[in-house]
Parts: structure tokens; sequence; C-alpha cells
């Protein structure tokens, strides 16, 4: 009896002991409150294609993109595959806070100039708060120079030429290396020939991202346009693109059916049918500085 | 006998609940010198605990909590190297010796103990400095970390941006767990 006791008490003593030992860490876990995690890099650039992502700049972020699309590839041997041809755009991004980034931009494409702006209104987060999606709001007006005032084929007025595009793009990165997009978007051009556009014209975009290594993923990005005119002679823009980042640069090429790289462009003046050949190659390449370092 | 085995019970969780210490503030640094850049970040988030009667420390660090000068390396540093959304914690588990209770200012110690880091347990010694004061117990300790002991990979176009090795800083002040309640 009495050695069964003393067993008994070396047991005991021996499993408190072990727990002692052992628990520290498991205590301290214990310990932590709850802290909220948010979700970063949801995308690899501010592009997803051709069109926007939720992603903002860093506070004191200059970002510079440079982007460019070819003729399309169907145009055969004597246009080399459309690699002949080059519309292109250079733009800046600025952030000014980690939520709102500014940016200019010219595109050779209708010679357009535009500005915008672009704020992350929610952050995906789990832990002590949860919240589903990252929103960011997406504005940007654009100046297209061409055509010149004696080529147009009527009086052409600057307002005639001002075209403005608002977006919200809702993402959630469903896991490392899947995320997906969607892009509720309207597009107010001042002038148009209404026999075959609105003045207003609504699009619903969708897309995604898929990494395949830690450095290279596979994009793509659609956008159906709601309600278009029966005389229309534009397409829905269509575009696959693969990522690829090395350090401060990202380069992202793509095959898309739009050759325009500002949104009044690509969302309702997209010329190329995708599924008939009229796909354009085309590079976004961007290099971020960091120009105020963060305290 | 029962009364013993209760009396044993009782002491043990007393030196149990009795003797632990909650950081009050911490900080976690790291500094990594490469051919292009120099990288450096902090980390205040860091939460430990240390055991006065048997010398055992933990603590545990939110990886994603790491502050940087610039915001791109915050972002690879989570999204490339340390896969914080799969390893969110750094943890360190141990023991302290070496060192002399009850002698007030800074001596030198040495932490024992299991290092996780990406994930990936090491068994490590390291030196370090621990100093009683009052009602205070403040750790310090300086070591080097190699990238390839805890699997983390330098993709290839960046190896010039990361050095193999960073040196990390842990600076740790601890009170009595009774008082932070």
């Amino acid at each position: 009896m009495m050695k069964r006791n003393s067993t008994l008490i070396v047991l005991l003593f021996s499993i408190l002991f072990a727990n002692a030992q052992q628990d520290l860490l498991n205590e301290l876990e214990r310990e932590t409150k709850s802290t909220t995690t948010y979700t970063a890099a949801t995308f690899k650039s501010t592009r997803l294609i051709n069109g926007q992502t939720v992603e903002t700049k860093g506070k004191g972020e200059l970002e510079f993109i440079f982007a460019h699309r070819f003729g399309a590839i169907n145009t055969g041997f004597y246009e080399f595959f459309g690699l002949d041809q080059a519309y292109v755009r250079i733009g800046l991004e600025y952030g000014l806070t980690d939520k709102l980034g500014v940016g200019v931009g010219r595109n050779s494409y209708d010679k357009t100039m535009d500005t915008y702006v672009r704020y992350k209104i929610i952050k995906q987060s789990a832990g002590e708060k949860k919240m589903p999606f990252t929103i960011t709001a997406f504005g940007i007006a654009a100046y297209k120079v061409s055509p010149k005032k004696e080529d147009a084929t009527y009086d052409i007025q600057p307002v005639d030429r001002m075209s403005y595009t608002g977006q919200l793009l809702i993402a959630r990165k469903i896991s490392s290396i899947l995320s997906f997009q969607l892009m509720p978007s309207i597009v107010h051009k001042n002038t148009v020939d209404k026999t075959k556009e609105n003045n207003d014209q609504i699009a619903l975009g969708a897309g995604g991202r898929l990494k395949v290594s830690k450095s290279v993923a596979l994009t793509t990005e659609y956008y159906y346009r709601v309600d278009v005119p029966e005389a229309n002679p534009f397409y829905n823009p269509l575009g696959f693109g693969i990522d690829i980042e090395t350090g401060g640069h990202v380069f992202q090429l793509v095959m898309t059916n739009t050759r325009g790289l500002t949104e009044r462009a690509f969302l309702t003046e997209t010329a190329g049918d995708f599924f008939n050949g009229n796909i354009h190659l085309g590079f976004n390449v961007t290099r971020t500085f960091q120009i105020k370092r963060k305290k | 006998m029962k009364k013993i085995l209760l009396l044993i019970i009782c002491t043990c969780s007393l030196s149990v609940f009795g003797q632990k210490y909650m950081t009050e503030k911490s900080s976690v640094k790291f500094f990594s010198s490469a051919a292009v850049e120099d990288i450096a970040a902090t980390n205040i988030m860091a939460i430990g605990m240390f055991d006065l009667e048997t010398s055992e420390i933990a603590f545990s660090i939110p990886i994603t909590e790491f502050k940087f000068v610039k915001s791109l390396m915050r972002e690879h540093f989570n999204e490339k190297y340390m896969e914080s959304e799969k390893f969110s914690k750094s943890t360190f588990q141990g023991k302290i010796t070496g060192y002399q209770r009850g002698i007030v200012g800074s001596q030198a110690a040495t932490a024992t103990g299991k290092l996780t880091i990406h994930g990936v347990t090491r068994d490590v010694v390291v030196p370090g400095t621990i100093e009683f004061a009052s009602g205070q117990i403040v750790v310090k300790s300086k070591f080097i970390v190699k990238l390839v002991d805890y699997s983390i990979t330098r993709p290839q176009l960046l190896w010039k941006n990361i050095a193999e090795q960073v040196e990390v800083a842990v600076d740790f002040t601890f009170i009595p767990h009774d008082e932070k309640k």
C-alpha cells in the first residue's frame, strides 16, 4: 500500500513538473491577445493585365510604369506578327500614404493623357478583426489629344476630349497562391457617336491570379460591357498574362485583344476579336523606388 | 498520506503560478548586409515569458509585425522569404543559465533551447545578458541566424540583395506577471 502511494506521488510530481517544463510557450500563446493580420500582396502589381488591381503603393513609393502593346499577331510575317508596331504608355504612380495613391500617364494609343487617384477603403484581414475582401476605389480622368482640331469631323472642343472612369475593385486573396478580383466600372465619355455608343458605359470585370512559384504568377482579366448599342463595333476586353517579379521590378507579359492602356480605351474601345486572332502581345514593366523612407 | 500528496500538489501549483514574468516591452531587430543593400527591420510586438524559478524563457514573434524602411522589403520579407501566411510566428523556448540570482546589474548569461523560424526548429545556444533591476528583468541577446539553417531560400535573381546570414538582436523587459493584470 505504502509503496503504491509513493509511486503515485512520484508520478504526479513528475507530471506536474513536466507540465511546467513544456508549457511555457503554450502558456504564452494563451496569454497572447488575438491580433489582426492584414493580407498583403493580393496581387504583385497595381495592374492586373490592362486594368487596375486593389494594390496601392506604400507611403513614399514611386512606381515607374512602362507598358506597351504590339500589333495583332494575326497581321502575319509582314508586320512580324505585330511586333513592328507598338503603342506605349509611360506612367508614374506615387503613394501619398499606404492607402492613397496618385498617378499620371501618357498613352500613345489615341494620344491620351491621364491622371488618377486610388484609395484603399477596406483591407482584407484575419484574426480579431475579420474582413473577407480588400476594396479599393479608383478614379481616372483622361484627355484624348487625337484627332487634331483640323482633322476632326466636327468642331471638336477640349471638353469633347475628356472621359472619366470610376471603378470599385473588390479582391480576395483566397490563399497565398490564389487571388480573385471583381471590378464594377463606369466610363463616362463627354462626346460619343450616339449611333454606336452611349455616353455612360457600365462594365463588370473579373480577374484573378494564380502563383506558380514564389516569383511567377499567371493572371487573367475580363470585362463585360452591359447594355451595349447594337451598332457598337467594339469587343469586351480579355487578357491573359504572366507576372514575373525580380526585386523592385515586376514584368508582366500579356496577351490581350486591346491596345489601349487607359480605362476609356480598353473598356469601351477594344477593337480586336480575341477568338479571331486579334491578339496583341505586350509588356507592363514596373520599377518601384522608395522616395521617402518610412520612419 | 493524502495530506502529503495534497501539499505536494499545492506547492507545485504555487511554483508554477508564482514566479512568472511577462514582457512589458520588447524589441526584436535584424540586420542583413549584402552587396546591393543593407536591410534592417524592427519588431516591437513580440511577447515573452520568463520563469524566475526554473530560469525558463519563451518568446513568440509575429513575423508580419517587422517594420522596414521600404514597403517593398516588408512585402518580400513576408511573401518570399518568411512565408508568413504559412509560418506566422517565430518562437524560442529554452532556459537561461550561467547567471547568479540576486546580483543587481547586467551580467552575462547563456540561453539554450529551441528556436523556430520559418517552420524549422533548431537547437541553439546563444550568449546574452540578464539584468535584475527593481521589479523587472531585462534580457538581451545578439546572435546570427543562417538562412539556410531554417530553409529560407534566396531567389537567384536576388542573391545580391540578401545576405546569407542575418544578425538578430532581442531585447526583452519582463515584469512580474500579476502586475500586468
